[in-house]
């Protein structure tokens, strides 16, 4: 678990904090639901006893009995890092795409391959490592929270002390792999958090709806992780079969009409909500009358960003480089206290508790590939693109984190660009603060063509939400919808009462009205009128 | 003159129960609308699908009264005295005419009244009905029907005939205060009674 991939000093209290919690509580494994025994006890296993030179050497143990897992591990997205897309024909991955936080993770190795679940990728044009000994076990299946890839090893922890983040002070100590061996358990929401709420280079950075805020939530921040609600860890949902993950953004299930999965009747995969839920699952009618346009995720995650840790909404790379009168980088801060500008990054804008945008989506998403020619006279560029529509019965209204920001884009070729940002050569932007030689760098190493000539151009980015779930009676009030200002206006092809209304029928409607009740008050008057003349 | 029952005590109920759950379907029929904020969207929907339910079950007793008592004869139209009737509320009240229509326990709606409740009871109310019942069934509509028919006209008629009964009521209620006295028209839907041009114990 990487509590310590953070980009600044600020975050620092927070993580030690988290940290400390997470020591009070036991770390990942500690369950408040029963689960079953397992029939294995790790400490046990003389092969585990250590002593190991590297965690590579653990795995090497790990595989003398799971004579299988490097195998099934190799196999998944989580080792290739690719993704064949059965609808869109695309191949996907992560050295495939770009994306509008640090562009590509290609050239930014051995940062970016931190996260890898394995050791010692530090070339991503080439596959990873093909030893089964570089398959990374204990990242998903150590318990004791002791275990750690450094930000900067591509995978490995580190095996002497050494500071991080540069130049705080901040010593990270080797981890006791003996000990971790011999604890070895089922994956917790620490496992998988530790690389996917670190997303974007710190934490809550890329998806809004996973962060360390996770890892032990109130039933308010997340019913179903919550130590106190279901206390799920990520795999109860995300079930897996041979190692492999069910659930994934980049084909996502927008609208499962399996409902309950049942042993003998469906695929046992338990990544969407219908899986346990159903799909009725409302006492009331009329709200049950909704899902058919509705995804759950709509109502039941009111806003993003909930559990104390911003998630980066705006990032405009092209003011970094920016350094204060001794030419040190600059570091500014929000009224939040979350940071703004980075000399390294250039400006962010903040969020939490952010509302999310919401689209028509059939669970296809279209990504830029790293070659793909754009129409930069029409920006914002539109890095992945949702498919659905209103008529399509697959397509349901889903919320989304929208990211914004600004990003290298080569002028000539129409492409956005490889941004090489990490490196201890002296191309890097984080290096010098240079940016024609960091990108004339990516473009070299990536082999992704460069004119010379490039710009900022604004890009979005659109990321599916579906975690931070709270209890029921926190999901969105019908008047969030039904009402003048409704979170979906605009979306297109409902009629949401309460909303939508004909105002020529409220024109004529009213007028009518408003004649009569004039009539009848003429009418009134000129009884009282005539009455008094009468009467005189 | 003689004290005789006009209303009979199901009618006077049928009356009031189903102004109590017009004017409450107007006030949460308009917010659902969104013509303002009142109760909240989901509370008037409930309030609104409640009330619409009850006077569906006290329209269906009604048309069972009207049926088994004849009394539905008190509603078919005749021009005769129309004229008359309107020519008296336009300008016969102003000159201190007198009504010109006699009413009686068998007869007991003016011309103008006659059509003004047929038009309520054919027109606005079975418009009402049917889109209602549409709308509150939206997602159960058969594929046929969702071919043909969506939720925003079914909106739009169901909206047009709500106002119509809003129009039907504020002349209906502005109607009520041209008796002899303000209150001589409302005083025989309350007890039952009026004093009429007629031998007691006809009816």
């Amino acid at each position: 678990m990487i509590r310590l991939i953070t980009t600044r000093p600020c975050r620092i209290p927070v993580m030690s904090f988290l940290g400390a919690l997470l020591l009070l509580t036991g770390g990942p494994g500690t369950a408040a639901i029963e689960r079953s025994p397992a029939t294995a006890d790790h400490s046990k296993f003389e092969s585990l006893k250590g002593p190991f030179d590297t965690a590579s050497d653990v795995t090497s143990a790990c595989l003398e009995c799971h004579t299988e897992a490097a195998g099934q591990i190799k196999e998944t997205t989580h080792w290739t890092w690719l993704y064949k897309h059965a609808e869109t024909g695309q191949t996907l991955g992560k050295n495939q795409v770009i994306n509008s936080f640090c562009g590509m993770a290609v050239t930014n190795e051995p940062r970016c391959t931190s996260c890898h679940v394995g050791y010692g990728w530090k070339d991503m044009r080439q596959p990873p490592p093909e030893v089964d000994s570089a398959v990374d076990c204990l990242v998903c299946h150590d318990t004791t929270g002791g275990y750690k890839k450094f930000p900067t090893l591509a995978g490995d922890p580190t095996y002497i002390p050494r500071e991080w983040p540069k130049g705080s002070g901040n010593m990270v100590q080797p981890p006791d792999l003996p000990d971790i061996a011999r604890n070895v358990g089922a994956t917790g929401r620490a496992n998988c958090g530790s690389c996917h709420f670190y997303g974007g280079g710190g934490d809550g950075v890329k998806h809004g709806d996973l962060d360390s805020s996770l890892v032990s939530p109130e039933t308010s921040l997340d019913v179903h992780m919550s130590p106190d609600g279901a206390d799920f860890s990520c795999s109860d949902c995300h079930t897996t079969w041979g190692h492999s993950v069910s659930g994934s953004r980049y084909q996502v299930n927008a609208k499962d009409t399996l409902g309950i999965d049942t042993p003998g009747h469906t695929d046992l995969s338990r990544a969407s909500c219908e899986s346990c839920h159903g799909d009725q699952p409302h006492n009331k009618t009329k709200l049950n009358d909704h899902v058919d346009k509705l995804a759950c995720q709509t109502c039941h995650v009111p806003a993003f960003a909930r559990g104390g840790v911003p998630t980066k909404m705006w990032w405009d790379w092209s003011t970094a480089g920016k350094l204060d009168e001794n030419k040190k980088p600059i570091t500014t801060y929000d009224e939040a206290g979350h940071v703004s500008y980075l000399s390294e990054k250039g400006d962010f804008r903040h969020g939490e508790n952010v509302v999310p945008y919401y689209a028509w989506f059939d669970g296809t998403v279209e990504y830029t590939m790293v070659d793909e020619q754009f129409d930069i006279d029409n920006p914002p560029l539109e890095i992945n693109r949702l498919d659905g529509e209103p008529g399509d019965p697959a397509s349901r209204i889903w919320p989304f984190k929208q990211m914004r920001g600004k990003q290298p884009f080569d002028t000539e070729y129409k492409t956005l660009l490889a941004t090489h940002v990490f490196g201890a050569d002296d191309s890097s932007l984080w290096s010098n603060y240079d940016w024609p030689k960091a990108l004339q760098f990516a473009s070299e190493k990536s082999g992704l063509p460069f004119s010379g000539n490039f710009d900022f151009i604004e890009t979005r980015m659109y990321w599916p939400i579906t975690h931070m779930v709270p209890t029921a009676d926190q999901a969105l009030r019908c008047s969030s919808c039904h009402s003048e200002k409704s979170r979906l206006a605009g979306i297109g092809g409902i009629y949401m009462p309460g909303h939508s209304s004909n105002a020529w029928l409220n024109r004529i409607g009213w007028l009518v009205v408003a004649l009569t009740l004039a009539g009848v008050v003429i009418h009134a008057l000129a009884r009282v009128l005539f009455r008094r003349r009468k009467q005189s | 003159m003689s004290r005789v029952m006009i209303f009979k005590r199901f009618e006077r109920f049928w009356h009031w129960f189903q102004a109590l759950l017009i004017f409450s379907l107007l006030i949460t029929g308009f917010e659902i609308h969104g013509s303002y904020s009142l109760l909240g969207f989901g509370d008037a929907t409930r309030l609104h699908t409640i009330a619409a339910w009850s006077l569906i079950v006290l329209w269906l007793f009604a048309i069972f009264w009207h049926i088994t008592t004849g009394e539905w004869r008190q509603y078919v139209p005749t021009r005769d005295g129309l004229f008359a009737v309107m020519h008296y509320y336009l300008i016969g009240t102003f000159t201190g005419a007198e009504h010109p229509y006699r009413k009686t326990s068998k007869a007991k709606h003016n011309p103008l009244q006659r059509l003004a409740y047929l038009f309520f009871k054919l027109i606005i109310s079975p418009i009402i009905w049917v889109s209602g019942l549409l709308y509150l069934f939206y997602s159960d509509w058969p594929a046929m029907l969702a071919g043909a028919l969506n939720l925003e006209t079914v909106a739009l008629v169901h909206t047009a005939a709500a106002f119509a009964m809003l129009v039907f009521i504020i002349a209906h209620v502005y109607m009520t205060t041209m008796g002899h006295t303000l209150t001589s028209h409302i005083k025989p839907m309350v007890t039952g009674y009026e004093d009429l041009d007629e031998p007691a114990g006809k009816s």
